[in-house]
Order: structure tokens, then C-alpha cells, then sequence
């Protein structure tokens, strides 16, 4: 089923939205029935096109934020203010509306429940999407690898899954999550409050004798950013893998 | 009839039957940037605009020379042609009738090239008499890097590929040599009021 | 002369459903070998630019241009000749 998600002509398919989930103010989770659907890996994108009924289309990536063993596929979507796309999926799309889709997408942006290196995931705002795939397919996975996040957001409101992130930590069952805020310092905050930099990377990352897995998503800069401090602190930049989001919030630009 | 997204209607698009727009064209509000490649930064102390190629002394000029050059403010539409159209423009720069004053040449081709190493082919009649700029203002401001500042091209009866972003100097040909697009399935000549994008049209 | 890095820069990852639909298997695991500079980089990492009239990929190494691909009227107008050398699995 696995081999399967990585090959084949893709093509476009249909998929019911069967339930909508408000994560913060900005971002809701879709979650889609996709009776085409041949299963996918934790990382992996899908199109998605709409169509105006004078013609005009328009497509965008977006992560899919569950896990493989999930019955509904779920995607994530920030509703940006200036954006085509993302206002109709989050604001104008409804239950029982079909949505025209294509995937899985993706092979080098994926982690398999079997990798047993410790697993280091860096998100920068809705760069968690598809490190949230990678976590809850984690949660099932018999033999869990050690894990570490590092997540940064602009404010707390803006922190997505944020109780599920906390019940995830609080299985524990290896896996350890620091939040950075950029934008806020609420009272109490026991996290970072400051953009990512060489400290903050160094006191979360695994020591580079770990040979970590690690995967960072984000906006480009960030993932920049976050890629050169990490090769700062001597990993070998093979084991980074990194997802770029464009300006519409996906991978696709 | 194919599938609609229900409720879906994209972005405005003015498609409204405008003389003005081109077929197949929308028009923009904003001024999307479109790039193929890291936005060059140059030294202006080291910057130069040239004119080569089938030309008996290649013409040059450093940034604080072409800014002394007696220059345009014109006001024009520029048509993309990944479809946006943006109508009333404001453009300051020099024209090419002014750089190419008292060059004789035989070529009839020119290739436009750039910071970054793109270039686009035209027709030297079609940056002649009135019809092309290197701008180097755009809104009353110096133009910006990201839309190709310090200076382009500016020759907007043509589709905007041919507005050569980060221009660096033209190269006078006797055969006309396709450039970073027009090599690639965009139509060598690019006239927006023929739709002619790829190659074939 | 500086080249900063452009927001509009994005990777191998912005292209898997271009490369899906043209290879027909999935390509962001395949390795290509710069004809510029000759580094081996997988699909996933590479420079890609997709706000353009077309997709443009540059090697991370060097930023020569890798590949350039053009949609339109229902054709692809595929440029490999930046890639000596394309690695991937069969299907």
C-alpha cells in the first residue's frame, strides 16, 4: 500500500468534505472522504484545483496532516487574507461539498513509521502540517522513535493543535515538544519567546552524535534559517530534510 | 459540463469586454512578481548598461551616466502573459531611441540581456521610435529589485517576458537568437493582441 | 555581485505533481547530476522557482539552471539539458 503511494500516474479525484475543525482563528483542518484514494506517507502533499464556472481554475499544494491510518483524509489549511484558494477552503466550503484533488505527492519529504534514527521535527507556522502527520503517525506506531519538536508561532492563539501536541507530550512515550512565540510573551509562558537561533537550536536539537532524522517546513526563510543552524551545529546536511512553503502557505508556491 | 467548485469564484477578474484588454487577459490591481531565479543585487559603482554586438564601438554607461540622460515618464498597460494585465502604468527611464542615437548598425535582431543571465530576443524595430524604455522608476519611485530594479527593460506592446528584469545591455544581431523563453515553447515575438504565447500560435 | 535569497525560492518539493504527471513515477527521489557544476542532488533539493511564465530549476550548489518547464495549449516544453544525468527507480 506504502509502494503504491509513490507510484503510478496521478490523477484527479473527488473527495467529500465530511467534517471542518476551527484549529485558531486563521486555520481549520478539512477533513475529506476520498473513496479513490490509494493511502499515502506521513509528509506527502496533495493538488488541489478549483474551478470558477466561467473556466478559470486554480490550483494549490497543500500537506496532508493525517497519518496514513486515518480513514479521512485531512488537510490543514491557513486562510490567508490576500489568498485565491485558501478563503474559499476555509469560509466558503461546506459539508457535503466535493473538492477536486490529486495524490499522494511527494517521495524525499517522508517519514516511515520504521525509521528508528531519533526523529527532530522544526515547524515555522503552518509548517507543522506535515510534522503533525509525521507525529500522529508516530503515536500508532508500535516501536516509537525518540522525538523532538521545536515549533515556532507568532502568538499562542496562533499555536496549531496545540492540545494535541500537549496529549501527545503527556503519553510519554519519548516524545518532547518546545514552542518558541515571536510575537507575544503571555504571562506564565514557559516557552521561548524569540525568533529561532543558534541557542535555541543547540539546547533542542539531538547532539549531532545521534545521526538524527530531521525534517524542517516552514516559510523559506525560516527554513533556512533553521537548516543553517543545524548544519552550524555540525549535522550532516543529508540527514535535513526540508520543505519550503510559498507565499499561499503550501509547498507548491 | 465539468465539474464546478461550488460557490468558488477566484480571484476579481475584470474579463469585462474592454478594448483595452487583450484576449484571453485579466486585469490586476496589484503588481504580481513573477521570478526564475535569486533576485540579483548589484554594485551600482559597478554598474553598466551596454550597447554590442553589430556595432562599430560598443556604446556604455555607468548608472550616474544613464540617470543624466534625458529621460521619459510614460504611462502604459502591461500585459503578462500568465494572463494578468495592468493598465495605466507609470514608468520613468530612458528611451532607446536616446541610447541608440547616431549608432549605425545592419542588424535587425537585438537580444536583451541581464543580471542573473536571462535574456530575450526582439526585433530592433520593436524597441525603436518610441517604443522602449530602460526604466529605472516605476509609481514615482526607484524601481525595485524585485521587480527588476535597478533597471529593466520596458517594452510593453510586447507580452512582459520581453521586459528583460535586471537588464544589463542589448546586443545588436543580424539573426535573431531565441532567448530564455522564447527557446523554451514562448512564441519568439510575444504580441498580446495576437495571443501569441507559445510557439505554434 | 550579492544574490540574497529570494522568498520566491522554494524546492524539489514544489514540483513532485509537475514531475508526477510528465515521469509518470514520482521524482522527487531521483538524483540529478548538475551539467554546470556536476553535484549530485536529489530532485527534493533542489532551488525551485515557480512564480514565473514557467518552472524554472536551479542546482543548490551553484544555481545554474537544472531544468525549465512550460505548460501551455495543452503541450510541455521540457528542458533537461542543465541535468547530465537523471537517477531514479524503476516503477
Amino acid at each position: 500500500m506504502a509502494r503504491a503511494a509513490l507510484l503510478g500516474r496521478l490523477g484527479w479525484q473527488f473527495g467529500e468534505l465530511v467534517e471542518l475543525v476551527h484549529e485558531t482563528p486563521r486555520v481549520a483542518s478539512l477533513y475529506f472522504n476520498l473513496p479513490m484514494w490509494p493511502g499515502h506517507l506521513a509528509g506527502q502533499h496533495v493538488d488541489v484545483r478549483l474551478t470558477a464556472e466561467d473556466g478559470y481554475q486554480a490550483e494549490r499544494s497543500y500537506s496532508i496532516a493525517s497519518p496514513p491510518e486515518d480513514r479521512w483524509v485531512a488537510l490543514t489549511v491557513e486562510r490567508l487574507d490576500d489568498g485565491e484558494v485558501s478563503p474559499y477552503l476555509v469560509g466558503e466550503l461546506k459539508v457535503g461539498d466535493k473538492l477536486e484533488l490529486r495524490g499522494p505527492i511527494g517521495g524525499h519529504f517522508v517519514w516511515r513509521g520504521a525509521d528508528d534514527r531519533p526523529l527532530l521535527l522544526v515547524a515555522g507556522g503552518s509548517g507543522v502540517v506535515p510534522l503533525m502527520a509525521m507525529l500522529r503517525h508516530r503515536s500508532s506506531a508500535p516501536h516509537k522513535a525518540p522525538a523532538r519538536v521545536l515549533y515556532s508561532s507568532r502568538t499562542l492563539a496562533d499555536i496549531i493543535y496545540r492540545e494535541e501536541i500537549d496529549r501527545l507530550v503527556a503519553a510519554n512515550d519519548g516524545l518532547s515538544v518546545t514552542h518558541t512565540l515571536t510575537r507575544e510573551k503571555p504571562a506564565g509562558w514557559s516557552g521561548y519567546t524569540r525568533r529561532i537561533d543558534a541557542a535555541m537550536v543547540k539546547e533542542v536539537a539531538w547532539p549531532k552524535a545521534q545521526a538524527p532524522a530531521v525534517f524542517v517546513c516552514g516559510p523559506t526563510p525560516f527554513v533556512e534559517a533553521a537548516a543553517d543552524l543545524l548544519v552550524g551545529l555540525d549535522y550532516d546536511p543529508l540527514w535535513i530534510k526540508t520543505e519550503r512553503f510559498g507565499a499561499t502557505g503550501g509547498p507548491g508556491g | 459540463m465539468g465539474f464546478i467548485s461550488r460557490g468558488f469564484k477566484g480571484r476579481r477578474r475584470d474579463t469585462a469586454s474592454s478594448s483595452r484588454l487583450p484576449p484571453g487577459q485579466y486585469l490586476v490591481n496589484d503588481f504580481p512578481v513573477l521570478s526564475a531565479g535569486p533576485t540579483p543585487r548589484p554594485n551600482l559603482d559597478k554598474w553598466t548598461f551596454s550597447i554590442e554586438g553589430e556595432i562599430d564601438e560598443p556604446k556604455r554607461w555607468t548608472w550616474k551616466e544613464l540617470l543624466a540622460l534625458p529621460a521619459d515618464t510614460v504611462t502604459k498597460d502591461i500585459h503578462c502573459v500568465t494572463k494578468w494585465s495592468k493598465f495605466d502604468t507609470t514608468w520613468k527611464g530612458v528611451s532607446l531611441d536616446t541610447l541608440m542615437q547616431g549608432v549605425e548598425t545592419a542588424a535587425e535582431y537585438i537580444t536583451a540581456f541581464s543580471d542573473g543571465g536571462y535574456t530575450t530576443n526582439l526585433p530592433l524595430e520593436d524597441v525603436m521610435d518610441g517604443k522602449a524604455w530602460v526604466a529605472y522608476e516605476f509609481d514615482g519611485q526607484p524601481l525595485h529589485p524585485e521587480h527588476g530594479g535597478p533597471a529593466r527593460l520596458l517594452v510593453p506592446h510586447l507580452y512582459f517576458w520581453k521586459s528583460a528584469k535586471w537588464v544589463r545591455g542589448i546586443k545588436l544581431e543580424k539573426e535573431q537568437h531565441p532567448g530564455f523563453w522564447e527557446s523554451n515553447g514562448y512564441h519568439l515575438y510575444g504580441d498580446p493582441w495576437r495571443e501569441q504565447r507559445y510557439w505554434g500560435d | 555581485m550579492k544574490m540574497q535569497t529570494s522568498e520566491m525560492k522554494l524546492d524539489g518539493n514544489a514540483i513532485a505533481g509537475l514531475l508526477g504527471e510528465i515521469f509518470a513515477v514520482e521524482m522527487t527521489t531521483a538524483k540529478g547530476t548538475c551539467a554546470s557544476c556536476g553535484a549530485v542532488n536529489e530532485v527534493g533539493r533542489v532551488e525551485v522557482y515557480v512564480q514565473a511564465p514557467g518552472t524554472v530549476v536551479r542546482c543548490p550548489a551553484c544555481e545554474a539552471v537544472l531544468m525549465r518547464v512550460v505548460r501551455g495549449r495543452g503541450r510541455y516544453w521540457l528542458d533537461l539539458t542543465g541535468v547530465r544525468c537523471l537517477e531514479f527507480a524503476e516503477g
